[in-house]
């Protein structure tokens, strides 16, 4: 391994990667070079996917349509390829906020946000987001009026979930670059709105 | 595949059972009572899979959308709040 820093004793979840993985290896099952292509893969998957499929919805009203009528599709439309990720996009209007959660583990759509953050996976969220989801967007510092319906997603078999967050106002003629950078990862999960341009 | 039983619209009720094994079907959810939302496809049966089977035949999958007053006695919101789960049609009968 290239980390030549102090000893530090392996945690249990770490030994068992190691083993599994020196084990495969010499079975002849996989190759390091191959582990090490799927990590670099994983590790170039971030929000900005994501990101760039709502910056072109927010930009385009007929690929908008087609994006909420079939995620998967209009996801390849843009060439992001998303194997085996049945792809459900949920739009966030004034009347209406989702927000995604998997209950039972941690369903996410990495294809599009990468490696989901901690808080995802946690007990906390996870048992809470159906249960009271008004307390748990407000700790994430979302007020949600009460007029304003919620509509959690719980993502517990073979859909994978992304929210389109509402476009901020005061975006007009913007770029679909310079929008892109205001959709966070967060913004795409329901806990957060998207960006205010003035909000830097 | 199997058949799906239910179109969006038809009112479901989630079985109440409580199978060991692999199952998909949140515990918070069984008994209650939802719409169809959406049909998802057919799916091989996880629980199946769980198994090291094949899962076939396929099991149609819905998204159903539940009342969360229905849902939790006492809950605070909209009234008009939901949650959304997706769930096999062999744990749904209608309602």
């Amino acid at each position: 391994m290239k980390d030549q820093g102090k000893y530090q004793a392996l945690t249990y979840y770490q030994l068992m990667e190691v083993s599994l993985r020196e084990l495969l290896v010499e079975k002849g099952l996989v190759t390091e070079q191959q582990v090490a292509a799927t990590v670099e893969d994983m590790r170039r998957r971030t929000p900005e996917r994501g990101a760039r499929v709502v910056a072109h919805a927010w930009t385009h009203h007929e690929y908008k349509a087609r994006l909420l009528e079939d995620g998967t599709r209009a996801c390849e439309e843009l060439g992001l390829d998303v194997p085996a990720l049945k792809l459900v996009v949920v739009e966030n209007t004034p009347q209406v906020h989702n927000v995604i959660v998997c209950t039972l583990c941690s369903c996410y759509p990495r294809m599009l946000l990468g490696i989901p953050p901690d808080w995802y996976k946690s007990r906390n969220y996870r048992s809470r987001m159906v249960r009271e989801p008004r307390a748990v967007l407000a700790e994430f510092g979302l007020k949600i009026p009460r007029q304003t319906r919620i509509r959690v997603h719980d993502s517990t078999a073979d859909m994978r979930y992304l929210v389109l967050p509402m476009r901020p106002a005061g975006t007009r003629g913007w770029s679909e670059e310079r929008l892109a950078a205001l959709v966070t990862r967060d913004s795409m999960i329901g806990v957060a709105l998207a960006k205010q341009p003035r909000s830097k | 595949m199997a058949e799906p039983r239910f179109r969006p619209g038809d009112t479901v009720r989630v079985m109440k059972a409580y199978p060991l094994g692999h199952v998909r079907t949140p515990y918070y959810i069984r008994g209650h009572t939802g719409v169809i939302e959406r049909v998802c496809g057919s799916f091989p049966n996880p629980e199946e899979l769980a198994q090291m089977r094949d899962g076939l035949p396929a099991q149609p999958l819905y998204r159903v959308r539940f009342m969360q007053n229905e849902v939790w006695p006492d809950y605070r919101g909209n009234p008009a709040d939901v949650v959304e789960i997706e769930i096999y049609q062999h744990w749904l009968e209608p309602a």
